[in-house]
């Protein structure tokens, strides 16, 4: 493989002697209904002791699958069909479970995604730790406790003695993960392999759990494979990369080479759909070229997607020629969406020709204003702690915070789905907060308030198809009876949300994500409301797919002049999405202010140590 | 300490909150015993010859010629004072009669529900851990079977091979052959009893008597409980705690105890605790087939002659055993499953 020529020996690695881990021409196919599904298809990769090797790629690239062939831990429906492991020189591809168990959690240790389904629930930590140890070595249960407790003091655990007989639901996810890899590093093995171990972590709680993994690691000398779908945190922590497409690898290099000037047309495409410091919505290209399976022509596979499935549905991908360069940034090649800034519109569409641009002067009128917003769950515990903001007509306005600052409550009240405790809501100028949450459905602002929910999969559905889930809010709040007027009007907002005619007939099941992120789309817009909630509308989804979607959403708020609340954690997106960003701490705002600013010269504490918890990468060329 | 206060608290809760339940049945059964065909007055007067007078006599001294709500009023009165009212069937109190059969059915039940989990535990993990193969169809091959075959048929079945044919198992008489002498009463449960007066020959005598009876009500409930182990102890095999165990290098022997079978048998419980209830009340042929002394059979007499109180009472120790039952799944559910103490 002609990257691997471009392997530098990483700093702490010692660039001499065998590797550790050499992983020669790996095969690994599933059996499915629907015949052999190919996984990994060819990966070759190596690894010396302490170094740390980054696999990025999207889901369907077979960068788990190939950790779990590493580690021999595949579904029964995996297997190696071809290709070695070499571990230390021997190859455990074919290794008998006995010797499998023997090296488990002895030499080679997994930490998982999830921390909190990977522990036993109804198992204290401390007990789980000491049966960590107590595999492979021969200890007594006082003494694997008292070194699960040495454990639980190595991973930074505050008062790891009360710790030990927590069990996992009485502990945050981050502190869960700690214990992971405490039981990981139990009989410190020469391997660790991290698979997206902070996915799903609160952007400091990430950074906290990856300086203590890169820590523990350097100091003990554990070579480390880290997983992950973020360039960031791979360029951050990684001596080596390489990117994974379709089950091979098609790019390894330093991360500053990487990133910086990224050689393959996958990788640069990746590159260029990752939110960065400075990037903006038009920045996340996408291209059209190198796209064999366009994402609509597809089924989405069961266990690995074909890769790349962010491509853009025809219509979009014509609109993207149209634009074409404009504000472009391009790298190499790529063609951009390009969505001008001030509310100009492709010519082309019909939408816009019908809506003016809206008016964002200061002079707009506002459309939302919540006054001292105050909730109360029993026991005086306070999610939302007197909160007054406003948004004005076509404002998008970011929300911001960790899990448990209340964001989510906070927008849950904005859209009345629950009521608040003290405090009003202004939509129009009128309170909508006095109409309790369970009669809102029947208000006339129901329509005018919609929502686009974080998981595309949970929140359609499964017994509706696409049709069904977009027609749902127009016959409810609009009263419309099946018929031509209905069912133009679903297909123009599946249309405008991008999905082909042919595809609102499937159910949620025979969509990918990113399409099911459409549908939800389409039917949040349906009624033409004024306000969207968007609840972190693209967390579950793929960089490319995300890329997308986020030019998508940014696209229909300017043609249709309409009000955006986004809450995510991702505060890149968040950046890019919203004129003006809030910044909630325990339930009360922190900082407020145009995003830019907020995020480029923050004023308070926090929001400068949630801005300095994102990992980035230097897109652009290397210095 | 703390977890067993939030124990005690959560049990004494679900105790008061029952209350009202139990009242409902009350008045429920007791409407529904004024509602059934028959006139107790008439099944109890001296013979077919007896005259009007007679029975208005009965009539009277039962009370069922005061209006219906007067009649609840004064049973509920009755209950609350612990007089359930006194057998015409047997001319006993209906609470003595109740306490003297009650232990027959409980060691009946017990043993049953012990046989059928010690046979449908292993069988369902077996199953789970062979999903599609031999075992796993055998062992729905041995749940249908279990279902489908009444226990009546399958009691006589068993009598027949076990006694008649091969002569193992004593006569289907009741709890102990007529010519044993009983231990000294303590609990009521013969095994217990024997076994505290130290006659270890009385209690392998009563062993024997229980064994089949068990038996046939055990493999009525196998099915379900082996089905819902397996069930569970798949969805405990596929989870992500398993992959951590394995990817930790632990035994397998641990893996599958510890950490999969501890994770399944909450569903278990909950099971094993619906189907006690069920089994003590619906053990009626059982109890007949193997002439058992029960509460069940007690009762199915008592409705037969239309005699209110047995019928009454036996509705009442149902349902009072039935919030125990659920109030000891909820306490064990508790302890097995630290997450549900929280709430």
């Amino acid at each position: 493989m002609n990257a691997l020529a471009a392997i530098a020996p990483a700093g702490r690695a010692s660039a001499d002697g065998p590797p550790l881990l050499a992983i020669e021409d790996l095969h690994v196919a599933f059996s499915t209904r629907g015949g052999t599904v190919e996984a990994v298809r060819g990966v070759s990769l190596s690894l010396r002791a302490g170094e740390t090797l980054g696999i990025v790629g999207e889901s369907g690239s077979g960068k788990s699958v190939t950790a779990f062939a590493v580690t021999r831990l595949l579904d029964a429906s995996g297997r190696i069909t071809q290709g070695s492991i070499r571990f230390r020189g021997e190859d455990i591809a074919r290794a008998s479970a006995k010797h499998l168990r023997s090296l488990h959690g002895a030499a080679i240790s997994m930490i998982f995604q999830n921390p909190r389904a990977a522990l036993n629930p109804i198992r204290s930590v401390g007990r789980q730790i000491a049966d960590a140890i107590r595999a492979h070595e021969p200890v007594t249960p006082g003494e694997a406790r008292a070194r699960a407790l040495g454990l639980l003091k190595a991973v930074l655990i505050r008062e790891p003695e009360k710790r030990l007989d927590a069990y996992p639901h009485e502990l945050s996810g981050g502190m869960c993960q700690r214990v992971m890899i405490a039981m990981a590093i139990a009989c410190e093995p020469a391997l660790l392999i991290a698979d997206e171990p902070t996915t799903g972590l609160d952007v400091t709680t990430q950074k906290t759990v990856m300086d203590l993994l890169a820590e523990i690691t350097a100091a003990r000398g554990m070579a480390l494979i880290l997983i992950t779908h973020d360039l960031g945190l791979a360029a951050r922590y990684c001596d080596r990369v390489c990117v994974m497409e379709r089950g091979r690898v098609v790019e390894e290099a330093r991360p500053a080479t990487l990133f910086g000037a990224p050689r393959h047309p996958y990788t640069r495409r990746l590159v260029a759909a990752s939110p960065t410091a400075t990037s903006t919505i038009a920045d996340l290209a996408v291209s059209e070229t190198a796209n064999p399976a366009p994402e609509e022509a597809k089924e989405p596979s069961p266990l690995v997607g074909e890769g790349w499935e962010g491509g853009m549905p025809p219509a979009e991908r014509g609109r993207s020629t149209v634009t074409g360069m404009q504000g472009s940034q391009a790298h190499g090649g790529l063609t951009p969406l390009s969505l001008p800034r001030g509310g100009r519109e492709e010519p082309d569409s019909p939408a816009t020709a019908l809506r003016p641009a809206p008016n964002q002067s200061p002079g707009a009128p506002l459309l939302l204003e919540c006054q001292k917003l105050i909730k109360r769950y029993d026991r005086d515990i306070v999610a939302v702690a007197g909160v007054s903001l406003s948004l004005r007509a076509g404002e998008s306005l970011g929300l911001v915070g960790e899990s448990g600052s209340g964001k989510s409550t906070l927008s849950r009240l904005i859209c009345r789905l629950i009521d608040q405790s003290e405090g009003d809501i202004l939509f129009d100028g009128r309170s909508i907060g006095a109409i309790p949450a369970r009669d809102f459905h029947s208000s006339e602002f129901r329509k005018d308030i919609q929502i686009v929910f974080q998981d595309p999969t949970d929140s359609l559905n499964p017994r509706f198809s696409a049709f069904d889930c977009i027609a749902h809010p127009l016959r409810r709040l609009l009263g419309m009876r099946d018929g031509a007027a209905l069912s133009g009007r679903v297909r123009e907002c599946g249309a405008r949300a991008g999905l082909p005619a042919d595809l609102l007939e499937r159910f949620p099941h025979q969509l990918s994500g990113g399409q099911k992120a459409r549908v939800g789309i389409a039917r949040a817009i349906a009624c033409r409301p004024r306000l969207l909630v968007l609840d972190e509308p693209t967390a579950a989804l793929d960089v490319s797919v995300q890329a997308v979607i986020l030019q998508l959403l940014d696209r229909l708020r300017r043609e249709d002049g309409l009000g955006f609340l986004f809450v995510s954690h991702d505060l890149n997106v968040v950046r890019m999405m919203c004129e003006r960003t809030i910044v909630l701490q325990n339930g009360a705002i922190v900082e407020e202010g145009e995003s830019g600013r907020v995020f480029h010269h923050p004023r308070s504490d926090y929001a400068r140590t949630l801005v300095a918890a994102v990992p980035h990468f230097e897109a652009g060329p290397a210095a | 300490m703390s977890q067993l206060a939030i124990t005690a608290r959560r049990a004494g809760w679900r105790f008061l909150s029952s209350a009202p339940a139990l009242f409902g049945v009350l008045v429920f059964t007791f409407l529904l015993m004024r509602v059934l065909p028959g006139d107790p007055a008439v099944f109890f007067a001296s013979g077919p010859t007896a005259g009007k007078e007679e029975i208005e006599l009965i009539r009277k001294q039962m009370g069922l010629d005061r209006p219906v709500p007067e009649q609840l009023v004064r049973y509920l009165g009755d209950i609350g004072s612990g007089n359930l009212g006194r057998s015409l069937m047997t001319g006993q109190p209906v609470l003595s009669d109740l306490k003297s059969r009650l232990p027959a059915s409980l060691e009946l039940t017990f043993s049953a529900l012990l046989i059928a989990l010690v046979t449908a535990v292993p069988l369902g993990v077996a199953a789970a851990l062979r999903q599609g193969s031999g075992i796993d169809h055998l062992v729905r091959f041995i749940c249908a079977l279990g279902v489908c075959v009444p226990t009546f048929v399958s009691g006589l079945l068993l009598i027949y091979v076990f006694y008649y044919v091969l002569g193992y198992a004593p006569d289907p008489t009741g709890r102990l052959d007529i010519f044993a002498s009983p231990p000294p009463a303590a609990t009521g449960f013969l095994l217990i009893d024997f076994a505290l007066a130290g006659d270890w020959e009385g209690w392998r005598a009563a062993a024997r008597q229980l064994v089949l009876p068990a038996l046939t009500m055990a493999l009525f409930v196998i099915a379900p409980l082996a089905r819902i182990t397996r069930a569970a102890m798949l969805a405990s095999l596929g989870s992500d705690f398993i992959r951590t165990a394995r990817s930790l290098g632990l035994p397998p022997g641990k893996i599958i105890v510890t950490y999969a079978l501890r994770n399944a048998i909450l569903p278990v419980l909950t099971i094993a605790g619906i189907v006690f209830s069920t089994m003590l009340g619906a053990n009626v042929l059982v109890e007949k087939v193997f002439s058992w002394p029960g509460v069940a059979s007690y009762a199915l007499d008592a409705l037969l002659a239309s005699d209110y109180a047995p019928v009454q009472g036996f509705v009442l120790l149902m349902a009072s055993i039935f919030v125990i039952v659920n109030l000891t799944v909820d306490v064990l559910y508790g302890i097995a499953d630290p997450r549900v103490s929280v709430e």
